[in-house]
């Protein structure tokens, strides 16, 4: 059945009749709307799936500039009554926030191409069938296939008491699959995003993943330090992914980032590799974003990193007006630049390297330097004189992006990835499979 | 809208319905009609109907949960609110069995057709999985409750204090914090919920049950005065509990701030910690964390069985066979106990997700691995064990669902290393440290798909020179693999050293549901772990 959310229509119809329960001097009423659906299989065969249909609408009200917020999943006359009042209630009570703005106008939106028929429509057996797709085949090579098939189709609106009113659809996939040796020795991992179902290939992502699963095996230990590895583009967005989540430039002015430094920040200096340009577009046809964001201010092609150098922080309404720029949003997702190189070029020019498919359980550990931990996981391999030689155990590295993207060799021409360590629906994300020197591995795992 | 209304429209959506309608004269509309809608009749005669519904369409097991969410959030920096936020969410979710899979459908739409359609979904999600099916899941048995109530031990309801009250709180913790000098940026919250949940299934059981929970926090940075450095310190030795606004009041934030602040400013003087191999004296305000990273997650049944492998993971405790009763995880006086029964802690619970009253069991006992967590599925893979030890095939009591919109699998209850039976204080585990550090408050955490290797860094550091803490270190972080580390403790404190540390999002799952859970521990000491140095200059 296809998958259901608020239309157009009905969204300005709940907002209107939301907004005309405010007496606040100032208020804003958010509605999104989602069908959620997964199919989860392990062990070759579905373990879970299901489907749930929500919605939820909050509503910030402003006295002067008393600011609070609420929210409900409930549309009944009543429902939008009360949480009205709730965060009238609320906000009468807070004290002034000396940065609330207001609330924003109409505004005008750019199109995007986030919404797919193809992915709203999806059944329950076609999701079955793309499963099979990548059990039948693991299990004819004698290999266990666990996996996660997630779909979100839905919504989003917008309105304001000042007369704004955006709207705006979404349906995104996201497919992965880890497949392991049945001695427990061995596991490769693929996975593939998209808003449009029919770009997806679950049979040609399968092998992928039984492939490394199979090279995988009986991986040897080499030693931890530094190395030249060549990052496939899901372990590349993983890393890049951290630099973009700290871009907030009020913690670079204030000297709480990397991005600070004396009287200001670092926007102007040029701190990566050249050939590194990073944008975020919400009309890209292969990377699309949301054209607006919970405050109804429109999103825009961004610059962040040109040709290496920081172009852009991420300002807020807030803090662009106090520094005398523009609001920026949110990088929810991003395109990297990449060049003309690929993997297998790469390795052919290593003499001595690690390939690596994917990182696992990434986290801060000094904001100082964007210095993260994490480890390799699901296809780690030697490369020795141009070729891979062996598997090797994963390794534990402390590294940070910024000196990652400073240590750029070579990259491949980027393309769209599965970017979230849980299999979850994420934003697009674009970018190269990128070969690096001297990134930093600190201790042997003996996972697999 | 007044009951009056409610009973009307709900009617008005009944009417459509085939046969069966008439049985649900006060069907519920899509939103609770009064604050007592667990307790009101028709919520249960609702469940009753999407069981019965899930029955007729062939299901050989349903359950059904309808819940409640209502959470609230306040947030603040410096002398300024950012945010407070109030929600409510409510629907249900429909699990079955049929032809031998699950399936699953849930909705916001609260009403008689809507339970009815969503039934049917369900069971016909399952249907379409079921051509997949290799193994028929079989459930071990539970007992039927016919009318099961519970509600977390809290005193006092966080939603009814006074708005105000909650802001000049945290306000006035951050006016103690900037105190300090060289503390420049303060942030606190507050978050508090209270789920109301109900639980029906084909066993013929019925459970209402209300949780509350509550996690007050603060971080404060310090910046030096050249803008060369910052140092943050995060309240962490004040973990989220399963209790009401009392918690909150506890907590003591004001009185606490300006030491959290103090010791962040101190952590900008502090000396790097040379990297090596040191005794470690850990905190229960650190160790939790461990203990859920690197026993609690490995002793899951799914990850062992590959179920999260390509997400959270497995476990090197893999197969089962092979360590229960075997493996020796830790030194004989280590017992890792797994519980949902503690009042106040977030795990506990009168039943679980499948409506299993959960138990009390070892998981590690005098350092050999014991037992495993599961659920009514997962159980009957252990028959083998559990008959060798005389004891029944029944789930502990470990499924749990985030939200009504989820589906519930195997989550942790809490998992406690329990104390010494034995007053061994704190000043005891340092006074035998020759070289060591003391780690106070949880900081940085990974750990490998396994859950071999780790890396846990921490809030305070002190460095322990002949068996006296003699000054703060910074930049520390230790690297241990699991079964070494935890035969490398020698000692361990008594119950005045107890803590009960916790997490509010402890993430697995596909899709990722968060689970929250406590954990209880002692002071406990490590000897020789390595240590590296996590400071690097950009």
């Amino acid at each position: 059945m296809p998958a259901r959310f608020i239309s157009r229509d009905e969204a300005e119809s709940i907002a209107r009749r939301t907004l005309a329960f405010s007496t606040a001097d100032d208020a804003r009423v958010q509605i999104q709307s989602s069908t959620h659906g997964n199919t989860r299989f392990a062990r070759n065969q579905v373990s879970t799936a299901g489907d749930a249909y929500d919605a939820t609408l909050a509503v910030t009200a402003a006295f002067g500039k008393k600011v609070a917020s609420a929210s409900t999943n409930r549309f009944d006359e009543e429902s939008l009554r009360s949480v009205v009042q709730t965060a009238e209630r609320l906000a009468r009570l807070v004290p002034e926030d000396p940065e609330y703005l207001g609330e924003l106008g109409p505004q005008q939106y750019s199109r995007t191409t986030a919404f797919s028929e193809a992915t709203a429509n999806l059944t329950p057996e076609q999701r079955a069938a793309a499963v099979n797709a990548i059990t039948r085949p693991a299990e004819a090579q004698g290999l266990i296939s666990t996996g996660f098939l997630d779909i979100i189709t839905g919504s989003q609106a917008v309105a304001t008491k000042k007369g704004l009113f955006a709207y705006d659809t979404a349906s995104i996939v996201n497919l992965t699959t880890t497949v392991r040796t049945p001695d427990g020795t061995g596991s490769g991992w693929a996975g593939d995003a998209a808003n449009d179902w029919a770009r997806l290939n679950p049979g040609a992502m399968a092998e992928r993943a039984i492939r490394k699963a199979q090279l995988s095996r009986n991986p040897r230990a080499v030693e931890p330090g530094k190395w030249t590895v060549i990052l496939e583009p899901t372990a590349v967005a993983n890393m890049v992914g951290l630099m973009m989540g700290s871009l907030d430039a009020r913690q670079a002015d204030e000297g709480r980032s990397f991005f600070s430094k004396a009287g200001g920040n670092k926007i102007g200096e040029k701190f990566l590799d050249q050939r590194v340009t990073i944008v975020s577009d919400p009309g890209s046809a292969v990377a699309p974003m949301a054209a607006f964001n919970g405050q109804g201010l429109p999103n825009r092609r961004m610059l962040w990193i040109e040709n290496g150098s920081l172009r852009n922080l991420v300002y807020n309404r807030f803090w662009a007006q106090r520094q005398g720029r523009e609001p920026t949003g949110f990088p929810a997702g991003f395109e990297m630049a990449g060049g003309t190189s690929t993997v297998e070029e790469m390795i052919r020019a290593t003499e001595r390297g690690l390939l690596v498919t994917r990182f696992w359980y990434i986290r801060p550990v000094d904001p100082r330097t964007i210095l993260y931990t994490g480890l390799t996981r699901d296809g780690t391999f030697l490369i020795e004189n141009g070729q891979i030689t062996t598997a090797v155990k994963n390794l534990r590295w402390n590294e940070s992006p910024v000196f990652m993207l400073n240590n750029v060799e070579m990259m491949s021409a980027p393309v769209r990835i599965s970017a979230s360590e849980s299999g979850d629906v994420s934003p697009a994300v674009v970018v190269p499979a990128i070969k690096a020197h001297d990134f930093t591995f600190t201790s042997l795992s003996d996972a697999v | 809208m007044r009951r009056r209304e409610f009973i009307l429209h709900g009617t008005a959506a009944a009417a459509g319905l085939a046969a069966g309608s008439a049985l649900l004269p006060r069907a519920l509309d899509a939103r609770p009609a009064r604050e007592d809608w667990l307790a009101d009749p028709a919520t249960r005669e609702l469940a009753m109907r999407a069981v019965d519904a899930a029955r007729q369409a062939g299901a050989t097991y349903a359950d059904v949960r309808i819940s409640r969410n209502r959470s609230q959030s306040l947030g603040t920096r410096e002398q300024q609110i950012t945010s407070f936020n109030d929600s409510d969410t409510y629907g249900f979710g429909v699990r079955v069995l049929a032809g031998g899979a699950w399936g699953f459908a849930a909705s916001r739409d609260v009403t008689p057709d809507e339970v009815v359609r969503v039934a049917r979904q369900a069971v016909a999600q399952a249907r379409a999985n079921a051509a997949t099916v290799k193994r028929p899941i079989e459930l071990a048995p539970a007992e039927r409750v016919a009318d099961g109530k519970w509600t977390s031990a809290m005193q006092v309801d966080p939603f009814t204090i006074a708005i105000e009250q909650k802001v000049d709180l945290l306000l006035r913790a951050n006016a103690e914090a900037l105190k300090v000098q060289g503390a420049r940026f303060v942030t606190s919250s507050m978050f508090f919920l209270k789920q109301e949940k109900s639980f029906a299934s084909t066993d013929g059981s019925w459970i209402e049950q209300t949780y509350y929970r509550a996690y007050p926090s603060m971080t404060i940075t310090a910046v030096s005065a050249d803008r060369s450095d910052f140092q943050s310190r995060q309240s962490t030795d004040i973990a989220p509990r399963g209790m009401g606004y009392e918690h909150v009041t506890a907590a003591r934030l004001v009185e606490t701030a300006g030491r959290w602040a103090e010791e962040a400013v101190a952590k900008l003087s502090a000396k790097p910690v040379q990297p090596g191999r040191y005794d470690l004296v850990l905190l229960p305000t650190h160790l939790w964390l461990t203990i859920h990273e690197s026993i609690a997650h490995p002793t899951e049944l799914d990850r062992i069985m590959g179920f999260e492998a390509n997400y959270a993971g497995t476990s090197f405790v893999t197969p089962p066979a092979d360590y229960l009763g075997k493996f020796r995880y830790g030194p004989d006086f280590m017992n890792i106990q797994g519980e949902r029964s503690t009042p106040g802690t977030l795990s506990a619970t009168g039943w679980d997700d499948e409506g299993v009253k959960p138990d009390e069991f070892l998981i590690v006992r005098n350092g050999v691995v014991n037992d495993l967590q599961t659920t009514r599925e997962q159980a009957p893979w252990l028959a083998d064990w559990y008959r060798q030890q005389g004891r029944p095939v029944s789930s502990h009591g470990n499924s749990y669902a985030q939200n009504w919109s989820d589906v519930q699998f195997q989550r942790m209850p809490n998992v406690n290393l329990l104390p010494a039976t034995s007053e061994v204080t704190l000043e005891e585990l340092i006074g035998d440290v020759q070289d060591g550090i003391l780690i106070d408050g949880d900081g940085s955490f990974s750990i490998d798909q396994q859950r071999y290797n780790a890396q846990f860094g921490g809030q305070v550091f002190k460095e322990i020179k002949n068996g006296r803490i003699t000054g703060p270190l910074k930049d520390v972080a230790y690297q241990m693999r699991t079964p070494e580390f935890w035969n490398s403790m020698d000692a361990i404190g008594g119950r005045g050293t107890y803590f009960i540390g916790g997490s509010f999002f402890d993430g697995k799952g596909q899709p990722s549901q968060v689970n929250a859970v406590n954990h209880g521990s002692p002071a406990a000491r490590f000897r020789r772990v390595n240590v590296i140095n996590t400071g690097r200059r950009a």
